[in-house]
C-alpha cells in the first residue's frame, strides 16, 4: 500500500471538511436551482486537487491509496452529489483504467491532464445495452489509411460528457462476441474529435448540477496511440477492473450523503413539536435514527475493510460489489425515514429530505445495477464453492 | 520585506468547550484543534500582501507544544514559505509570547508583523500591543484593511463607531479583525508541497525568555445557561412589557 504521507493526508481532510461545510453546502441551492455548479467553483476543486486524487504523483497527482480516495469521496459526498459527479469519472474510471491498462505513454499524456482538471468522461452504455454491456453496438474497425481506428455508434446517459475534454469509449473491435468479452476494446477519444458530437442533456430525477448526454460517434478517426493499453480485446477487462474503483467511490457517496441526511432529520426532529414535545423525543422517531445510523456505520466499516483490502493488493471484485448494493440500498432507505421523520415537510422541495431522496436514487443503478451485483456475487460464491468440492 | 505571522494552536472554533469537573480550565482531552481563526486570516492577508508583490517572505511563527507543528503546516500549506516553532509546553501568556516574538523579530526583522487581533481560546487581545510596545513600534490593531505603500502600511480599523484610518511607518505591528479577508483552504498540491518546507524547532530559552505563568487561573465556568423567552399574545402586550423595562 502506498498512498499520501497520513498526517499530510489528515491535514487535507480537515481542510476539505471545512471547504464542504462553509463553501459547497451553502452553495447548493445555487447549484440547484441554475442546474450547474458555478465555474468559480470548480476551479477551487481544481486548485484543491480533487481531479488528480488518485493520480501517481509523478504525474501530477496526489497519489492517495485507495481508502484515501474513499474518504474524500465520502467527505464530498456529504454535500450536494453533483460536486462529486463533477470529477467522480476522472478518479473513478479514467484514471484507474489508464492505471491498469494504459501505456507509458498514454500515462504521460493523459494524467498529468486530467489530474490539472481536464474533465473526463466514461463510454460504456448504449441505448441497447446497459447491464448487458458486453452486447453494445459501437464499432471501431481499423482505419484503412494508416495505423488509426474509425469509431462508430451511440454511447447513452454519459456522465459528464457536455464538460469532458476527453472521452474513454468503449467499442467492438470483432464482430462476434469472444469469450472474456474479448470483442471489446477501450479508446481514448478527446471529446473535440471530428465526428464526435454531444447531445443536450438528460432530464434526471435528482442530483441537479451533474449532466448526462448521448455521446454520438461517427466516423470518428482516432490514431493507433488511442487504443488504450495498445492491444485490442482487453477494453473489456480494463473496464470492468475500473469499475471495481467506480464502485467503491459510488458506495463511499452514498454512505456520506447517508450521513447528511440522517444529520439534517436529526436535528429536524429535535426542533419539530408533535404533541407538546420535540418528535425526537417519540420512541417510533427514534428507531428510525437508530436504524439508519447503525446502517451508516456497518457502511462505514465495509467502506475501511474493501480498501484496506484494495490497498493490500486483494480482489476486491465480491467485495467492492458487496459495499456497494449494500450502501446504495442503506442510502434508500435512509432517505426515505428522513422523508418519513419530516412528515409533510418532507415531501415539500422547500426542505432538503426531498432532494436527498431523489438524489439518491440512483446510486442503486449505475456502476451496476443492485441486481447485476448480486448476480456477480452469487456466480462468484458458487463458483470459489464448485471448487472446493 | 519579510512578513512574520504568529499563529496559535486552539481549540476548533465548531467545538463547544466544556469545563472541566474541577474548574481548573476547559478539558482538551481527544477535542479537535486548529489554527486561531484570526491568524488564519492574518497568514492570507500576509500571503495577498506578497501575492501582490509587497513582501518577498512570509515566516509563520508558533509558541506552544509540539503539537503545534501541524499549525505551522497548515501555515505553510495555505503558502507561508517557511516556520518556526518555539517549543513549550507551559501555558503561555501574551507578555512572554510577545517577548519571544520581539526576540524573533530582532533576528528577522521583519517589515511587518500581522497577528490575530486575539485567540479565540483565552480571548486576551494583548500579544500585538504588548509586542509593538516591546519593539517601540507603531500599531494597527483591528485591520479591515491593509496596504503598503513604499515604507508605510495604512490600516483603516474597526472601531466601535465605524472604521478608521491610521498611517503607520515601516515596520509595523498589524493584528487582524474578522472582515479583513477569507482565508484560503490550503489545497492537496499545496499540503504536499509544504512537506519540504523548512521548519526550524527552538525553545523559549533559545530567546532568553522565561514563559513561567505571571497569572494564576482562580477557577473557569461553564456561562450561564440562557433563560427562555416569554411569549405574548400580542403587539399591545409587548409593547406594555417593554415600557416596563424601560427599553421603549
Ligand atoms: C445518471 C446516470 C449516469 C450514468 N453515467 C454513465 C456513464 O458515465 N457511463 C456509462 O457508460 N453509463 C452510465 N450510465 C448508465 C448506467 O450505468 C446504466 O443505466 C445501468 O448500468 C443500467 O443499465 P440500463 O439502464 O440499460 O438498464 P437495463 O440493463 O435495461 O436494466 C433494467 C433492469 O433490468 C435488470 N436486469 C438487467 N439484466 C438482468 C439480469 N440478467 N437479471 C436480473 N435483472 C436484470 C436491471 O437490474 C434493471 O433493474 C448512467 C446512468 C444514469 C442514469
Ligand atoms: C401533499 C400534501 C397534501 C396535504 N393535504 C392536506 C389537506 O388537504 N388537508 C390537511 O389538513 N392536511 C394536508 N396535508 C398535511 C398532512 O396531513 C400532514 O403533513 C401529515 O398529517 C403529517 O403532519 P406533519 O407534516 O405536521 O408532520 P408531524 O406531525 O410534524 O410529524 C413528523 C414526524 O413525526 C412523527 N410523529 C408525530 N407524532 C408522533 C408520535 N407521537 N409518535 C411517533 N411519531 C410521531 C410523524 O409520524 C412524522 O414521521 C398535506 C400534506 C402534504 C404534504
Amino acid at each position: 500500500m502506498s498512498g499520501m504521507d497520513p498526517e499530510l493526508f489528515e491535514q487535507f481532510i480537515d481542510q476539505l471538511e471545512r471547504y464542504v461545510r462553509e463553501r459547497l453546502i451553502p452553495a447548493e441551492r445555487e447549484v440547484i436551482e441554475a442546474d450547474r455548479i458555478p465555474d468559480e467553483i470548480v476551479q477551487e476543486m481544481r486548485d484543491m486537487g480533487l481531479f488528480g486524487l488518485t493520480v501517481p504523483e509523478e504525474y501530477g497527482g496526489a497519489g492517495l491509496s485507495t481508502s484515501q480516495y474513499a474518504r474524500v469521496v465520502k467527505t464530498m459526498a456529504y454535500a450536494a452529489p453533483a460536486y462529486r459527479s463533477i470529477f467522480s469519472i476522472n478518479v473513478g474510471m479514467f484514471n484507474s483504467a489508464i492505471k491498469n491498462g494504459g501505456t507509458e505513454a498514454q500515462k504521460a499524456e493523459w494524467w498529468p491532464r486530467v489530474a490539472a482538471g481536464e474533465i473526463a468522461c466514461f463510454g460504456l452504455t448504449e441505448p441497447g445495452s446497459g447491464s448487458d454491456s458486453a452486447a453494445m453496438a459501437t464499432t471501431a474497425r481499423p482505419d484503412p489509411d494508416g495505423n488509426g481506428w474509425i469509431l462508430n455508434g451511440t454511447k447513452r446517459y454519459i456522465t459528464n460528457a457536455p464538460h469532458a475534454a476527453v472521452g474513454l469509449i468503449m467499442a467492438r473491435t470483432e464482430k462476434e462476441a469472444l469469450p472474456k468479452n474479448a470483442h471489446v476494446s477501450a479508446f481514448i477519444v478527446p471529446m473535440d474529435t471530428p465526428g464526435v458530437t454531444v447531445g443536450s442533456p438528460d432530464h434526471k430525477m435528482g442530483q441537479s448540477g451533474s449532466h448526462i448526454a448521448d455521446v454520438i460517434l461517427e466516423d470518428v478517426h482516432v490514431p493507433g496511440e488511442a487504443l488504450l493499453g495498445g492491444e485490442t480485446g482487453k477494453g473489456f477487462v480494463f473496464a470492468m477492473k475500473s469499475l471495481d474503483n467506480g464502485r467503491i467511490s459510488v458506495g463511499a457517496a452514498a454512505t456520506g450523503y447517508a450521513r447528511r441526511a440522517l444529520d439534517s432529520a436529526l436535528r429536524y426532529a429535535t426542533e419539530r413539536k408533535a404533541f407538546g414535545e420535540p418528535i425526537a423525543n417519540f420512541q417510533l422517531i427514534q428507531q428510525m435514527l437508530a436504524e439508519s445510523e447503525t446502517e451508516i456505520y456497518a457502511a462505514e466499516c465495509m467502506m475501511t475493510d474493501v480498501t484496506l483490502r484494495a490497498d493490500r493488493g486483494e480482489n476486491i471484485l465480491r467485495k467492492a460489489a458487496a459495499f456497494k448494493v449494500f450502501a446504495s440500498e442503506m442510502c434508500g432507505r435512509v432517505v426515505d425515514r428522513v422523508v418519513q421523520i419530516y412528515g409533510g415537510a418532507g415531501y415539500l422541495a422547500e426542505y432538503d429530505a426531498e432532494r436527498f431522496f431523489r438524489d439518491a436514487r440512483i446510486y442503486r443503478i449505475y456502476e451496476g445495477t443492485t441486481q447485476i451485483l448480486q448476480l456477480q456475487i452469487a456466480k462468484h460464491m458458487l463458483r470459489d464453492f464448485a471448487a472446493q468440492a | 520585506m519579510k512578513i512574520l505571522v504568529p499563529v496559535k494552536r486552539v481549540i476548533d472554533y465548531n467545538v463547544k468547550p466544556r469545563v472541566k469537573a474541577d474548574g481548573t480550565g476547559v478539558d482538551l482531552a481527544n477535542v479537535k484543534m486548529s489554527m486561531n481563526p484570526f491568524d488564519e486570516i492574518a497568514v492570507e492577508e500576509a500571503l495577498r500582501l506578497r501575492e501582490k508583490g509587497a513582501a518577498t517572505e512570509v515566516i509563520a511563527v508558533s509558541v506552544g507544544p509540539a503539537k503545534a507543528t501541524e499549525t505551522l503546516r497548515t501555515a505553510l500549506a495555505m503558502g507561508a514559505d517557511r516556520a518556526i516553532l518555539v517549543q513549550t509546553d507551559d501555558e503561555v501568556e501574551p507578555l512572554a509570547v510577545a517577548k519571544i516574538l520581539k526576540a524573533i523579530a530582532d533576528a528577522e526583522a521583519p517589515g511587518l508583523v500581522i497577528l490575530g487581533k486575539q485567540a479565540i481560546d483565552d480571548d486576551s487581545n494583548q500579544t500585538g500591543q504588548m509586542l509593538a510596545a516591546l519593539m517601540g513600534r507603531p500599531q494597527g490593531t483591528f485591520a479591515n484593511e491593509v496596504t503598503v505603500e513604499g515604507d508605510s502600511v495604512t490600516v483603516k480599523r474597526e472601531i466601535d463607531g465605524g472604521l478608521e484610518t491610521v498611517k503607520l511607518s515601516l515596520p509595523a505591528i498589524v493584528t487582524t479583525d474578522l472582515r479583513l479577508n477569507e482565508p484560503r483552504y490550503a489545497s492537496l498540491p499545496n499540503i504536499m508541497k509544504a512537506k519540504s518546507k523548512p521548519l526550524d524547532t527552538k525553545s523559549p530559552a533559545d530567546y532568553g525568555v522565561d514563559t513561567a505563568p505571571r497569572l494564576k487561573t482562580v477557577k473557569v465556568n461553564e456561562p450561564p445557561v440562557r433563560q427562555a423567552g416569554i411569549k405574548v399574545a400580542d403587539v399591545d402586550e409587548l409593547v406594555g412589557k417593554l415600557k416596563a423595562l424601560g427599553i421603549a
